[in-house]
């Protein structure tokens, strides 16, 4: 079970000697995350939001991946799914992975399309 | 006479015995119950992303809209937010030591550690609280249109936002609250504003330095602000004043912007609420010792999983509503 953990994070680059050290070394890394996104949330660099990537400013797309991240290190090491057999992580994981991809494909492309009736259609939503 | 027949083959494998995932029951239901419930947000952010994705260049900016911090004056954008992550990042952590030091059948410092973790659930939840009546009250004003867009009022000159008291006339009018029980039973005002639509028409008129800023957004990602004589036509399709937020109106932007936020982070906010009532309970039970006598602290565990979950979402939320 999950007495014995698994104390390598960043693949193996770092490792701990036990389990509550590996937890503050977790935190200490969410921590540096958050700061860097709010850092750029409040700046917002010139070079970040003007220029796109897929129709979506590269700022977002950094914000998003460092959620993604985060996200990682508090399902891998906070709720130890590292230490769970890979049977179960993978049917934790992948499932609301493919449901998720998949809505958001098709409502943001529903949405999108919403927005371009409204923008080039013969209706007015703003008098 | 008992029911329950036993064979003598529930270790073999296949009587049983076998635990490919090498779960517990209880823990495999905790994790069906997250991975569906992570659905559930998912669907509401999304659908927040649908409603945004439409109404993609009149979205309210985040930034400018949150931008408070208790006992602080001032502007302060996505601070507070930042804390209230923090914290709950934060509570995490004393949530994991207490699964840690659960497995160690360390009782006294289980305690410490689950009741750190309630300190941290209710700071976040009164955080959240806060905010939201900071939302609910609003900063400067706006006036609604025909079309239920919001026109915003900016000073010409250092290009701040000004309130609705910088420029209202105080007419000599008698303004009495639409009750439901008078006139049209179906319509009620929910509040009465701080001045009448002819006060800020008139104050607006006669105040040449305020400019209107509509819902649109530039190229640089700014609200777009109109000139005095565009300001001056476009004051005319006012039709009330908004004060503040709610499920019908908000004079941050869009309503819908409203309406996500009090349902996505309501909704988030109602489950660290009952993450906190849970651990309240298992922390008793720490207290009494059931876990200490069953041997094993997996309740704590299973309960930890809730409360990652839970902060699992916010990070997810944070984004989404404040960052992106």
């Amino acid at each position: 079970m999950a007495h014995d953990h698994k104390l390598e994070i960043f693949r193996g680059l770092v490792k701990f000697k036990s389990n509550t050290q590996k937890i503050w070394g977790v935190l200490v890394f969410l921590t540096i995350i958050t700061a860097i996104e709010v850092a750029f949330g409040i700046i917002k660099p010139k070079a970040l939001t003007h220029n796109y990537f897929l129709g979506m400013k590269l700022l977002n797309w950094i914000f998003i991946i460092l959620t993604l991240v985060k996200a990682y290190y508090i399902a891998w090491d906070f709720m130890h799914l590292r230490d769970e057999k890979s049977s179960l992580r993978r049917a934790i994981v992948w499932t609301p992975i493919f449901l998720i991809a998949y809505l958001i494909f098709i409502l943001l492309f529903e949405a999108d399309y919403v927005y371009n009736v409204f923008h080039d259609g013969f209706l007015t939503w703003d008098f | 006479m008992d029911a329950t027949v036993t064979t003598g083959t529930e270790e073999s494998v296949w009587g049983g015995g076998n635990k490919p995932l090498g779960a517990s029951y209880g823990k495999m239901m905790m994790w069906f119950f997250i991975v569906s419930d992570a659905l559930t947000f998912s669907g509401f952010l999304v659908s927040y992303g649908f409603s945004r994705f439409k109404f993609i260049d009149i979205w309210p900016i985040a930034d400018e809209v949150f931008t408070h911090v208790p006992f602080f004056h001032g502007n302060y954008p996505m601070y507070y937010v930042a804390f209230m992550t923090f914290i709950l990042i934060m509570s995490s952590v004393t949530m994991v030591l207490a699964v840690d030091a659960g497995h160690k059948m360390k009782q006294s410092k289980v305690v410490i550690y689950m009741f750190l973790t309630i300190i941290g659930g209710a700071i976040f939840v009164g955080s959240q609280a806060w905010e939201w009546a900071t939302f609910i009250k609003g900063d400067y004003g706006a006036v609604e249109t025909k079309g239920g867009r919001i026109l915003q009022f900016v000073d010409a000159e250092t290009g701040e936002r000004a309130a609705l008291g910088d420029f209202a006339k105080t007419l000599p009018e008698e303004r009495i609250k639409h009750e439901k029980s008078e006139g049209i039973w179906f319509v009620g005002e929910g509040y009465k504003t701080s001045y009448s639509l002819n006060e800020v028409v008139e104050g607006f008129k006669s105040t040449p330095n305020i400019l209107i800023r509509t819902e649109y957004l530039n190229e640089d990602g700014e609200k777009t602000v109109l000139d005095r004589k565009e300001s001056l036509a476009k004051i005319m399709q006012a039709t009330q004043v908004v004060e503040g937020a709610n499920l019908i109106h908000n004079e941050y932007g869009s309503r819908l912007f409203a309406d996500f936020f009090f349902f996505i982070t309501g909704f988030h906010g109602f489950h660290v609420f009952s993450g906190v009532v849970i651990n309240i309970i298992i922390f008793f039970n720490v207290i009494l010792g059931t876990y200490e006598r069953r041997g094993h602290y997996e309740m704590v565990e299973k309960v930890g999983l809730y409360w990652h979950f839970v902060d699992l979402v916010w990070v997810f939320v944070f984004t989404f509503f404040y960052l992106v």
